[in-house]
């Protein structure tokens, strides 16, 4: 039953996103860990961790692009979900500081100790066990997103009144957990993780396990989206997305169809959340700012909404584009990413898949056959 | 020897004015002025206070504006203002001339916070009988604030000849003061905290609270604890208007920042994040025409944001028209698409402002009709809050009879009913579309001018008001102005009710929820727009 | 037919991409042998912009004049200047990035408490130099880092005393936004004013948020507070944004240095650049320098400040003070070290002396923070300040503050055998209480 959920969505398009991953998922380990440093196919650990983080957005952008590009639903508040299930791993990540941290505490995370605190507070007990905080990963956001869209749907909220809302919900938590007396170590974070799961976060096998474990769960939630779009349940959601009310006309429940996919991406949101903050080291309230949210929904957009894998090559290509021009053009990258957006709205309504998409519909068939070329390392810049 | 001279000149010159003997005996004491530091200058301070001469008042407010110096080469104190590359010298008790110095000749006598204070006090007290009314008030103010006993004869003689029935009261306020710190009889005592407690503010409060807790006897503690128990009652009652002062003003910020979004993005349905950027753009014209003003015409920096605001109108207004032109009309029906290319606008628009003014903030300085502030009551209000409420009920109802008055604004509602209906009555929907964005455009630069009072004029600026503003058009229901203005005042007096119980962190959470709970129940917000139209 | 073409493109795109992407990370760029590299990691876009784009050019402006006079080592220095656009996590890998790819010999960045936390873990674990110029709330000291700000007790401490004694304050109100400088700060003042003797109703705290905007309750709140018959200042960790609205709110109040003083710890001439400074006329600030302080070696600095930004309105300000310090010490223990490698110079900075502005030499301490001078200033109508009170002496940094129970028995030593950033005197462990 499961496998042909899984098998349904299958296609061919799926089939070469998957084959993408697991040759990155065999390619990073081996240029990181077995060539060795100074030969031209080494790949540092930086660059491991940016391609874990670029990932980490890729899976957000999915998230999104399921509710966004399937259902019709534009959530500008996405990141709450996304840093919730960062908050949920660095909590996990803070305990297991353990006695290391600098005022020695064995319990109590630093920015307690200096802030007075005298015991844990009672939402901190239990992410000392990782099966608990990995369980509080996906429950979190999901249960957020469960009573938000309860209420949300069954009120009708819909378009940009419901664009606004998660906009309001995501700038509520971004000052909750700014206050310090919330208990999060407020603007500054969480920081300073030692280990994960008792192996050195610093350590080039750790990063790369991590790095796997990111294309692993972005390859699973590829398969559950791409799974549930090819299925029954994924027509009737593209048919809510293009008519709400025909649909509910029909008799289908469409509260609960939104329900669900909301719920399902909002919990894709926070394992990619949880992906992240190991892999960057630090969480902090900014991840909640409504600035983050729209930056993912442009990641979708530039790759071209509607289409899985071009949200995934939108947050890629995005990324890629911020921690390059960020180095290179460090005065003028803005001009370069708003540029870029503006241009691919005007010119690009499908976003980056669409033009391939076009340009190669204009093309003899046989061209299209070309083997994905390109992984050599040797290429340098853009 | 030259110095004597000098001395010599400058006597004879004072023996020519009116108060020769006086000046003469004040001279050592200006003269002592300039040694021995802070504590040097306050201990001068203090014996020309005690000397009671008028006759030192422009020396002591020459002090004061930093215009006293020592000349380097003899210690001379003298009033030096700039004049040229350097500095012309005059005496500072006769205003004979002295000469002229280099920069590096002279050094100031430099005051702080403890000398200001004693330079108020004692020009308070020789001030009291000046022929000004304005002057004497606010002696007899500097002299309560001060509470200095030396000035108490000084007063008893003021009030015996005051003529003005208002300032005679603020000088018998002074005295209160003045015996309730200095210590009398119990009669004088009781009359003085009678006194204060009519006055019934907050500078009688902290020294009824200061007799309550330190007074001499315990009836004069009772008497005084009786006391600040009703000043603090008047005071809670006007307390609490103020709060609602607050909410109404702060209101009225969210209103103008809001407004012109209610153009662009409630009455065209553009998901315009560049609003915030055309809010900065406003601002920054209104640093162009100050500096501008400043440099060409200094007389009419006062006026500068008067003028500043059709100049924000035309320059936001028109870079709203060119945006429309370039990217917003290839857009129209897809508002989602709308926000992206807005959002890469608005970065690109930061940028160029920082690339071309530099990130820091730029000084916009408030003409002096906005300045400061006046008592209402026991309300504190000050007039650039004031101006700012006004200006936002005037843009307003300008914008209100500009859509339902004229031909113009008719042919807006028409384009945004139906636009191919529109088209064919004649309406060149096109040029009707950039002027709309436009006027929402030129609107948000307006906002900018009155911002550019109470907050950064930095690149920033409309980052901080962009979430704000959504939140106050969807909470007031979009495509409707009036639910625009009564979303700005309901939240923004509902977060100046719950800052003083909640914080100002929490009172903005509870806001934020407040409005997510509040869309549940009404999902096309305060003033939903009927009919079929909304579903599209 | 149609869909699976996009599939097939798409999948195209993406390996395309990867492989770039992949590329062009991975070929480090080689380092000339001919120049030494400075890494500037400031943010220049973003919320902190405002602040850090000045450091930046500071920084450039300080390689530049080591450059006319030789380089150092024989060698010339090459700025390699980022933008980690106030985004924290961009810090860590722009400080990564610097590290490893350009091969920076040190790093001079950051701005707030949290980039520093940010990027902390990766100069530790890659043994990088990171020299961070601004005031901040003490509590950490690291090997690889060289905290050339203010401790709390380089600032704050001086700056209440001052007003104890000078102004006779009895009633304080701690006002700050809500983030870890302020709440830290407030802590060891409000441990130290108890100590004194400041009775609990006689201290009131306040957080705002960042950027906080509207301050007409909480000014009404500060002069309500002031009207118990006891003189009452403000000591305000308001952040750089919210200054601007604070103060213009105070000055339309009518809140007078004379009556309320607010002393604050994070305003300075670039931040006053932005307001209209007469009704301030008096309020305080505590840095470790002010740009009217009257040095031969402050008219150079300035001169040549303005002369290389091409504007003579820029202003200076304490972290610029801080950066070049932070510089010429870094040169200073290079050439004594005669290398740029990491461990040699970490061992010759301590013991480093060099000149200040404020007319004084400035040490690095074995804890890796430096002895400065207090200066208590108060507002002019200029937008400068004036110097009313500077300590006798140089204080020294204090990481760990006395007033903090749990920190008040850890020390920091850098110099060998000890080398603990967190030594616990009690315990005699190395590692806060000891594990």
């Amino acid at each position: 039953m499961l496998t042909r959920f899984f098998l349904m969505g299958l296609d061919r398009k799926a089939g070469l996103v998957l084959t993408v991953l697991a040759l990155l998922a065999v390619l990073v380990p081996v240029m990181t860990l077995v060539v060795p440093e100074g030969s031209p196919w080494h790949l540092s650990i930086f660059s491991v961790s940016l391609l874990g983080k670029y990932l980490c957005f890729a899976l957000l952008a999915l998230a999104l692009d399921l509710v966004w590009g399937y259902v019709g639903i534009l959530s500008l508040g996405h990141a709450a979900f996304f840093a919730l299930g960062g908050y949920a791993m660095g909590m996990y990540l803070m305990r297991q500081i353990g006695p290391r941290g600098v005022y020695g505490n064995p319990i109590l995370p630093d920015f307690m100790v200096f802030l007075n605190w005298k015991e844990l507070p009672w939402y901190w007990l239990g992410f000392d066990h990782f099966a608990f905080a990995a369980l509080m990963v996906l429950v979190v956001p999901g249960a957020l997103a469960f009573a938000f869209g309860w209420f949300a749907f069954r009120s009708r909220v819909t378009g940009v009144y419901l664009s606004i809302i998660t906009q309001a919900l995501t700038f509520a938590l971004l000052l909750a957990f700014f206050r310090n007396d919330m208990g999060f170590g407020g603007n500054n974070g969480l920081t300073d993780f030692k280990e994960i799961l008792g192996y050195d976060i610093q350590a080039p096998g750790t990063r790369v396990g991590l790095f796997l474990a990111t294309v692993a769960a972005l390859a699973l939630s590829y398969m559950i989206a791409s799974g549930i779009i090819a299925s029954k349940l994924g027509k009737v959601l593209v048919a809510i997305r293009d008519t709400e009310s025909r649909v509910r006309f029909l008799g289908y429940d469409t509260e609960s169809y939104k329900l669900f996919a909301w719920t399902l991406s909002a919990c894709m949101a926070g394992v990619a959340g949880a992906l992240y903050v190991p892999q960057v080291g630090i969480i902090n309230p900014s991840e909640f700012a409504p600035a983050s949210s729209i930056e993912a929904v442009i990641w979708v957009a530039v790759g071209g909404r509607g289409t899985l894998a071009g949200a995934i090559l939108g947050a890629v290509l995005v990324n890629f584009g911020k921690s390059y021009f960020t180095g290179a053009l460090p005065e003028l990258w803005l001009f370069a990413l708003g540029g870029l957006f503006v241009l691919v709205t005007l010119f690009l309504p499908k976003g980056l898949l669409g033009l391939w998409a076009q340009l190669t519909a204009r093309l003899p068939s046989g061209k299209g056959k070309r083997v994905p070329n390109g992984k050599t390392a040797d290429q340098k810049g853009m | 020897m030259r110095r004597a001279f000098r001395w010599l000149l400058a006597a004879c010159v004072a023996i020519a004015t009116t108060s020769a003997a006086l000046a003469a005996d004040l001279r050592p004491l200006v003269q002592t002025m300039g040694s021995g530091g802070y504590a040097g200058t306050e201990k001068a301070l203090n014996q020309l206070s005690e000397a009671g001469d008028p006759a030192a008042v422009p020396v002591i407010e020459a002090l004061q504006a930093g215009d006293l110096y020592v000349r380097k080469a003899d210690g001379l104190v003298v009033i030096a203002r700039k004049a040229g590359a350097g500095f012309a010298l005059t005496d500072p008790l006769s205003g004979a001339v002295v000469g002229e110095a280099a920069a590096g000749a002279i050094d100031k006598i430099k005051i702080n916070n403890a000398l200001r204070r004693s330079i108020s006090a004692t020009l308070g007290a020789l001030t009291l009988m000046s022929p000004d009314p304005a002057t004497r008030r606010s002696a007899a103010e500097a002299v309560f604030k001060s509470r200095d006993a030396n000035a108490l004869d000084a007063l008893n003689t003021a009030i015996a000849k005051e003529k003005d029935e208002r300032i005679r009261r603020v000088m018998e306020q002074a005295r209160a003061a003045v015996i309730l710190t200095a210590g009398a009889s119990e009669v004088d005592t009781q009359a003085a905290i009678a006194t204060l407690t009519a006055r019934g503010d907050r500078d009688a409060l902290a020294l009824l609270s200061m007799i309550a807790a330190s007074g001499a006897t315990d009836a004069l503690k009772t008497a005084a604890a009786g006391a600040v128990a009703a000043v603090e009652q008047k005071l809670m009652f006007w307390g609490a208007l103020q709060n609602l002062w607050y909410g109404l003003s702060l209101g009225s910020v969210l209103l103008l920042a809001a407004i012109g979004l209610a153009v662009t993005f409630g009455v065209m349905g553009v998901i315009n994040m560049a609003h915030g950027e055309m809010v900065m753009i406003g601002a920054y014209t209104t640093f162009l025409v100050q500096q501008g003003l400043r440099t060409y015409a200094p007389g009419l920096t006062d006026l500068s944001i008067l003028l500043a605001l059709p100049a924000a109108f035309l320059v936001s207004g028109g870079v709203g028209v060119i945006i429309e032109r370039s990217v917003i009309r290839w857009l129209y029906g897809r508002p989602l698409e709308t926000l992206l290319a807005t959002w890469g606008l608005s970065l690109a628009l930061q940028q160029a402002v920082r690339s071309l003014f530099g990130p820091t903030n730029r000084e916009v300085s408030a003409p002096s009709w906005m300045s400061g502030a006046f008592e209402l009551g026991g309300l504190t209000i000050t007039y650039g809050r004031l101006w700012i409420v006004v200006f936002a009920f005037a843009v307003f109802a300008a914008l209100l009879v500009a859509l339902k008055r004229t031909w113009f604004g008719l042919s807006i509602r028409a384009v945004t009913q139906n636009r191919p209906m529109a088209n064919a009555m004649g309406i060149r929907t096109a040029r009707v579309d950039a002027l709309t964005f436009g006027l929402g455009s030129g609107i948000a630069g307006l906002a900018g001018v009155a911002l550019s009072q109470i907050d950064n004029v930095s690149p920033n600026l409309g980052q901080s008001y962009i979430i704000d503003s959504f939140m106050v058009v969807v909470f007031g229901g979009v495509g409707n102005l009036w639910g625009t203005l009564v979303g700005a005042l309901a939240l923004g007096s509902l977060n100046k009710f719950l800052e003083p119980y909640a914080g100002a962190v929490l009172g903005k959470i509870l806001v934020l929820i407040f409005i997510i709970l509040f869309i549940q129940r009404r999902p096309r917000g305060l003033f939903a727009l009927k009919g079929r139209a909304v579903e599209a | 037919m149609r869909h699976r073409m996009t599939g097939r493109v798409a999948t195209f795109g993406i390996s395309a991409l990867a492989g770039l992407a992949m590329g062009a990370i991975a070929g480090s760029a080689q380092a000339a042998d001919d120049t030494i590299k400075v890494g500037i990691l400031h943010s220049l876009s973003g919320t902190m912009a405002i602040s850090e784009t000045t450091l930046k050019d500071v920084m450039l402006m300080l390689i530049d004049e080591q450059n006319k006079k030789g380089g150092v080592l024989g060698k010339k220095l090459e700025a390699v200047v980022v933008d980690p656009a106030s985004n924290w996590p961009l810090f860590a890998e722009k400080a990564r990035e610097l590290l490893t790819k350009d091969k920076v010999a040190a790093v001079f960045g950051c701005w707030t408490s949290v980039s520093r936390k940010s990027v902390l873990p990766v100069f530790e674990e890659l043994n990088g130099l990171l020299f961070y110029p601004v005031q901040y709330e003490g509590e950490e000291s690291s090997r690889n880092v060289f905290y050339t700000g203010a401790a709390p007790n380089q600032q704050a401490i001086p700056a209440v005393d001052y007003l104890m004694s000078k102004e006779k304050v009895q009633r304080w109100v701690l006002a700050g936004t809500d983030y870890v400088y302020p709440r830290t700060t407030n802590k060891i003042l409000e441990a130290y004013l108890k100590g004194k003797g400041v009775k609990d109703e006689d201290i009131k705290i306040n957080y705002t948020p960042f950027g906080h905007s509207d301050w007409q309750s909480i000014v009404a709140d500060i002069k309500k507070f002031g009207s118990a018959g006891k003189k009452t200042a403000v000591v305000s960790t308001i952040n750089g944004d919210a200054n601007v609205p604070f103060y213009k709110e105070l000055g339309n109040q009518g809140v007078k240095a004379q009556d309320i003083p607010v002393v604050a710890f994070s305003v300075g001439e670039e931040e006053l650049a932005g307001i209209d400074t007469k009704p301030l006329l008096g309020h305080l600030a505590a840095w470790n320098y002010f740009q009217s302080v009257d040095t031969p070696i402050n008219a150079e600095f300035i001169k040549n400040w303005k002369t290389f930004t091409k504007n003579d309105k820029r202003v200076t300000n304490d972290p610029m003070e801080a950066h070049y310090i932070g510089f010429n010490m870094w040169v200073k223990a290079v050439e004594a070290a005669g290398t740029v490698a990491p461990d040699a110079v970490i061992d010759s900075m301590i013991g480093v002396s060099v000149p200040n502005l404020t007319g004084g030499y400035s040490a690095m301490l074995p804890n890796h923070h430096i002895t400065k001078p207090v200066l208590i200033g108060e507002v002019q109508e200029n937008g400068q300040f004036e110097t009313v009170s500077k300590t006798p002496g140089l204080v020294p940094g204090d990481e760990w503050s006395d007033f903090l129970p749990d920190s008040k028995d850890l020390i920091s030593d850098w110099r060998k055998p000890l080398s603990c950033g967190n030594f616990n005197v009690k315990t005699g462990k190395c590692g806060g209480k000891g594990s």
